[in-house]
This record gives structure tokens, sequence and C-alpha cells, in this order.
């Protein structure tokens, strides 16, 4: 831990977020707009790289957790106008009872299964969405009457700070015995478990900590759009493109996730001249990496230096 | 070691049984470990050892009897919770954290199973090199799993055991993939836990190689005890021999030179393999004429199935393999097969859900309906047992059953070269004789080349007409099967 203070990585993600801060002063609005969405992107790429990458558990419906936070903040706001910091911690910890919900039991079915279980639970929160129109807004989507800023620079910077304490948070829980734990649950569950460690709790705990900050991501994101629909926190199309982020910029390393998912936001922006093609080169060098380089953009280069 | 025989032992095994749906793996497994005592548990591949081990440490959970540690009965319980009563197992793969250093991987052992472990305690770590000097890792403790050769590998895999000074440990497989000089020193460390007093059990395939290091044997075949007492009592003792060798053993072995070929069919030259940093084959060098019926003898671990795999072109090696004057290397798996040089796995891998015919079917997809109704017809001839069975799903028969449609969908691929890896597996004295009518009656009526591996010297005898013996990945003899007892048998087992 005191290591890491000293460690290449740590100056090297400190000089990025100083750099990173300084932009409102010189960037336009919608550069601004677009980072902020990706450093929200990235939060949850990376709740979702300590359940793939540590616990070793493919979540498919990382949107599960992040539309439940998304939607509850929303809805709470909407119906009885309470704060919007209220707002989103009882959305943060709304996700949280959802995901201690599906994790119970879907982490006592083995293999696939626990997958196809978080993808069935995002399906249902959409129907749900759909059917209780009155309250969720729908298909059209929820209009939210409080908004985090309408400065860009502000939300800007209070995207960045989340991401980063999220990162640091995140990053410090899996270096830590803890997360040594939970990566040994995730590498060789019977051998942990010989080694006298309880699997499921320990897989269980990562889960929470999973839901908490994707579901307080998905809150503070729905603040910031000033809306809640289905096609920005729930569907299908959104989970993957956070597992893409997360496996792009890394297994196991939490903070290659939100380089992924910072990638994938503005690669994607940059390419919308190319119109529809936007969306096919961007998955096309997202194959590639898994395909030539599956430890991804930091994985690669932190398994270049444990071999040395 | 004997005089721990007084004390009460530390762990006590009563009417341990483990049933897999219709399969017993284990059967009613009774015996004691002493603390300060090596017990070993040996038996062939699916003997059910194993499974007693996981039963012990609660990674499967026994069907019935009971394990008691210290006088308390543990069994039905999670693995970790009776880890932390002081049980310790040795795995026989390792996967380490490749991240973290050989010391972090320590300590990831010796860390309590709290959620709220957030940083490090400097004891722990004090600890961890304390264990890592004990095992031998002391000089490589900051170095990185990645970089470390197979035995020190195995080295983390027992410093994780015992890191939280377990009374008892479990070893599965001590030996497997290590050198010979390797395997004293992994000796001297297995001692050394017995001699500071925890009871020490190890599982292994046959009594040979752990015969120096334990106190005390217990052999079992199909999931029962068969005796228990000194390795050399065991090794004496006659099912125990019955079982690894067979009884008496006929032969009728027709000499290497009635076979008409120069150039042998199948040549095996000095092929070497390796699975990670373990080495799985030295320099192997075998050769099969046509029609000849070759069999490579060796126990659990040896290599055979290694060999096999690499002819069927599934491993990569170092050396050649050449038929009928051509070079193997780099033809693809499914081209071997389709060439003729058919393999029946000992995994059997059976299509479960389907029926019979339609695994036998399968094999002769290729072939044109006529003549695939035909060697179908053959087929039943030989094994009458799936043609009643044609209807039912593969899974669902018996064993012996399942062996025979293994080498049924085999010959329906109408090989020039079979390999059979094991086909007594785990099977009864019954069932092997009707395998042993088959392969007579290939040999006498086809012109079928046959390449045979067995644990089981006595069903692969009488077929041979000349063997191998596969000792440590290496063959270790070659020659009539008539000479075998006399000059192999001995020092097989």
């Amino acid at each position: 831990m005191i290591g890491f203070f000293k460690s290449r990585l740590f100056w090297i993600s400190l000089t990025i977020v100083i750099v990173a801060s300084t932009l409102p002063w010189y960037v336009s609005g919608y550069i601004l707009g677009l980072l902020t969405v990706a450093y929200y992107f990235g939060v949850f790429a990376m709740a979702w790289d300590l359940l793939f990458g540590f616990a070793g558990e493919v979540n498919f419906g990382p949107t599960f957790l992040i539309g439940v936070g998304a939607y509850t903040a929303g809805i709470i706001n909407n119906q009885f106008g309470i704060s919007v910091s209220m707002c989103i911690v009882i959305g943060a910890l709304a996700s949280v009872v959802a995901g201690f919900v599906l994790a119970l039991p879907a982490l006592r079915v083995r293999g696939p299964y626990f997958g196809l279980t978080t993808l069935v639970a995002v399906l249902i929160l959409q129907n749900f969405i759909v059917v209780f129109a009155d309250l969720t807004g729908g298909e059209i989507g929820l209009t939210i009457p409080d908004v985090l800023s309408i400065d860009a620079g502000v939300n800007y910077w209070i995207a960045l700070g989340f991401m980063t304490i999220s990162a640091a948070i995140l990053y410090g829980l899996s270096q830590s015995p803890v997360g040594l734990v939970l990566q040994a649950s995730g590498q060789d569950p019977v051998q942990a478990g010989a080694l006298g460690f309880n699997i499921v709790k320990h897989k269980l705990a990562a889960f929470i900590v999973s839901a908490f900050f994707s579901g307080l991501s998905g809150a503070l994101l729905v603040f910031y759009f000033g809306t809640a629909s289905v096609g920005t926190v729930v569907d299908i199309a959104v989970g993957v493109q956070v597992i893409v982020a997360a496996v792009l910029g890394g297994r196991r390393t939490v903070l290659g996730a939100a380089l992924g998912a910072i990638f994938l936001i503005v690669a994607g922006e940059f390419l919308r001249p190319t119109g529809e093609l936007a969306t096919f080169i961007v998955s096309a060098v997202a194959l590639v990496v898994i395909l030539f380089f599956p430890g991804g953009f930091l994985g690669s280069v932190l398994s270049r230096e444990a071999r040395q | 070691m004997n005089s721990t025989a007084t004390t009460t032992p530390v762990l006590e095994v009563r009417g341990l049984t483990k049933r897999f749906g219709g399969l017993t793996a284990v059967k009613n497994l009774s015996f004691d470990v002493h603390g300060g005592e090596i017990f070993g548990l040996i038996g062939p591949n699916g003997s059910g050892k194993s499974t007693a081990m996981k039963a012990i440490m609660g990674i499967e959970r026994p069907t019935a009897g009971t394990v008691r540690f210290e006088g308390h009965d543990v069994a039905g319980q999670p693995a970790h919770k009776i880890a932390r009563q002081g049980f310790g197992m040795v795995f026989q793969h390792s996967r380490p954290l490749n991240r973290q250093t050989v010391l972090e991987n320590i300590m990831v052992a010796l860390l309590p199973d709290s959620l709220f472990m957030l940083f490090p305690d400097k004891a722990l770590t004090e600890r961890a090199k304390w264990i890592a000097d004990r095992v031998g890792l002391g000089s490589v403790m900051h170095r990185r799993p990645p970089t470390l050769p197979f035995a020190d590998l195995r080295r983390l895999e027992l410093a994780k055991a015992i890191a939280r000074d377990p009374k008892v440990v479990l070893v599965d497989e001590p030996f497997a993939g290590l050198t010979l000089a390797e395997v004293a020193t992994f000796s001297e460390l297995i001692r050394s836990f017995r001699d500071e007093g925890r009871a020490v059990m190890l599982v292994d395939h046959n009594v040979k190689s752990v015969a120096a290091l334990v106190d005390r044997v217990l052999a079992m075949y199909l999931g029962e005890e068969i005796v228990t007492g000194r390795a050399d009592e065991v090794m004496r003792n006659e099912t125990v021999r019955r079982v690894y060798l067979g009884g008496a053993i006929e032969t009728s072995a027709r000499p290497e030179s009635n076979f008409a070929d120069k150039v042998p069919l199948l040549q095996v030259e000095n092929i070497s393999v390796h699975y990670g940093k373990a080495q799985a084959l030295e320099n192997v060098s075998i050769h099969v004429h046509q029609g000849e019926f070759v069999s490579v003898v060796g126990l659990n671990g040896a290599g055979k199935t290694t060999l096999f795999n690499t002819i069927s072109g599934f491993l990569p090696y170092s050396g050649e393999i050449i038929r009928g004057g051509e070079k193997l290397r780099g033809i693809s798996p499914a081209h071997i097969a389709k060439s003729g040089i058919v393999q029946c796995p000992e995994t059997r891998e059976l299509f479960g859900e389907m029926t019979v015919r339609e695994n036998l079917d399968l094999g002769g997809q290729h072939l044109e309906p006529a003549e695939q109704a035909k060697q179908l017809e053959w087929l039943f001839e030989l094994f009458p047992i799936l043609k009643q069975r044609q209807g039912q799903m593969a899974q669902t028969l018996s064993g012996g059953e399942q062996q025979m449609l293994a080498i049924g969908r085999s010959l329906m691929m109408k090989p020039k070269i079979l390999i059979l890896d094991e086909p007594t597996l785990g099977l009864a004295p019954v069932i092997l004789e009707q395998l042993s009518k088959a392969l007579e009656k290939l040999r006498q009526t086809t012109p079928i080349t046959v390449l045979l591996g067995e644990q089981n010297v006595t069903f692969a005898l009488p077929h041979a007409d000349r063997v191998y013996v596969l000792e440590h990945a290496r063959i270790v003899w070659e020659g009539d099967p008539g000479r075998f007892a006399a000059e192999a048998g001995e020092g097989y087992l």
C-alpha cells in the first residue's frame, strides 16, 4: 500500500488527474460534456472489473445495478422533490439492496448461469420501467426536475472528482488483503476454500461494493443529464459498452477499466463524422484488442512488468 | 513411527461414503491418521482416493460417514470452516496469483477470513518470510510466479498449505511432474511436516512412488479399501497385485520379425513434451508395425495419455512422429484422425445425451451409406450389447457398455491404427473379459494395428505382440510380453 505512493503508476495517475482538472479553462463545453459522461462510464467499468477481474464472475447485467440506482434517484426526486444529494445516496443504497437480492441466489449457481441470471435481471428491470410508465416515464424517459449544476465546468469537476475518488477506493480495495483474497477466490475457488476463505461471502461483498459504485454513478449521471431513459442507463447495449470498456482497458487492473471507458466514448464521438461506421470502427478496435491483447491496455503493460 | 499408535488419532474417518447420482465413488472407508505419521491413500485412477480426500477436506460433501478431527465430527462442513480448524491441503495443480510476488501469495494463505482486513499486518509478512525460507523459497520470495521453475511452484503450494500451521496436511500426488532429485527434496520436506507432529495424508496412484515416505498405506479400488498396512506389506498383498498387475499372465505374442514391413507403420522418434514447466515425456521413441498390437504399460501419470495425445496431434512436441514415411508434424488432429489414426480416449468422450446409435453414426459419418451399414453390422457382431442398446442415451449406459461404445465409435471410423487409452479404467473384471475377447477377435480377423495404453498389465499383455514400459515420462523397458514378468514386472508396482 505504501509502496503504491512511490510507484510509477501513482505518479502517472496523479499527473493525468491534475492535467484533466485544468481542462475546463481551455477546452469547449462540448468536449467537457463528453468527458463528463465518459468519467461516469469509467466508474461503471471499474465497478464491473471488481467483479470480473477479481471475483471472477461475469456480470452481464451491469446496467441492472446502474439502472436501479439511476431510476430510484430520479423517481424520488421527481415524486417527492427530495434534495439531489439525498436522492443520490438513496439511489446508491437501492442499488446495493438490488445487488444483494440478485447476487444471493445468483452466486449459488455455477458457471455461465451466474451471467445469465444477471442478464435476465436487466430485462426484468427494462420491462418494469416500460410497464410502470406512470412512475418511470416509460419509453419516453423520466424528466428530473433538479440537476447537479448548469455549469459545464462544475459538472465536469464533479465527474472527475467522483471518478478519482472511486478509482482510489476501488483500486485500494483491489490491492488490499481483502482484494487478494477476492482475487484468489476468483482464480481458484476450490483452493481458496481449502485455504479457509468463505468464497460466497467475499464474492457477495464484491458484488455489493460494485453495486454501490454503479448505483452512485448511475444516479449522478441522471442528475447530470436531467433525464433518465432506458436507452442511456438500462439497455443491454449500454451494459455491453461497460463490459467492452473494462476488457479493453485491462482485466484485473481497475484503473484500466476507466481508461477503456474514456477511450470508447471519446473515440465514438471523434468518429461521429463517419456516421453509422463509427460504432463499427470502435467495435472492430475493441475486437482486435480483445483477440490479440486479452490483457487489455493496462493489463499488457502490467503482465510485461510481472515477467521481468 | 508406529509408537504413535497408542495415542489418540488426530483424524478418524469412519464409514466415509460419497455417491454421485448412481455412482458410488467412495464406499464405507474407515481409517485413522495420527499426529507425526505419514499415511498414504493409494489406488489406480477412478478408485475414489481423490474423492475421499476431497470429502475429508469438505470440498465434496460426504454422503455418509464421519470425519472426526481431534474428537469432533467435521463431516459435511464447508471447506473453509474445516480449513480454519487445522487442515491444510496441497493441490496438485497450482494457480498462483501471477501479479503478486511469492511472498504475497504466501501471505494470502495467512489472512483471516474477514472483509475488513484492509491493510497488511507486519507480523504476517514476517511469518510469510519464515514460511518461504522453510520450504526453500527464501531466495525467490520477491519474484513473481510466472518466472519460477515448476518445482518452486510446487513449493509455493506446500507453503500455502502449511501457512496456518495445520494439524492435518493433505497432499494430492506429491511428486507429480517432479524430477528424481526434486522428489528427494520434497520427500524431506514432507518428512519434516511429520516430524513437527502433523498428521500427513498423501494421495497417490501407486505404492512405489510413496513407499519410502509413508508409515502406513491404505490401498483402495473401486471406492473400497483393499488392505491397510506398511508399504511393503501392501505391495506384497495378493489383491493389490491383482488390481495393479492382474492375475496370472498369459501371452501370445507374434515375434516382431513376423511383420513384413521393413519400415514400421508408425514411428515415434525422440519426442519430448512439456506441460508448462512440467516434463510429461522425455525422449520417448516407439514404433509400431503394420498389423501389430503394441502395448504401452505404465502407472497413472507415467505419460501414456500424453504420448497418445501427441500422436493424435493435440500437443506441441519436439522430435518426430512419422507415419508411413510421412511426418505428422503440422497436420491437424482432425486430419490425423481422418487419415486413420483414431484414438479412443481414456475419458471416453461420448456424447452423453445422444443415443448409442447416434454416437456410432457420428463415428461412421465419412463412410458411404452402404459401407457404413456394413461396418455397423460388423460392429454389432463384435459388441452385441450395443445392438440391444441402440436407442438408449449414451449417458445411461453402464461403465462397461460406455467403454464398448467408445471403442465402437472409434472402430466406425475404420481406423488403420487404433489407439486405446486405458480401456479398463474403473471397470469390473467381467467386463474386462468381454473387452479382452473383442480385442482378440480384432487381432485374429482384421488387419488393424492397435496401440494400447494400460496400467492393468494382465489386460495389456495377452493382446500384445510387443510391450513398452513407460515410467516417469520415459520408456524404461521394451520387449516381448513373455519376458515382462521376469524383467520388468518386479519394478513395476
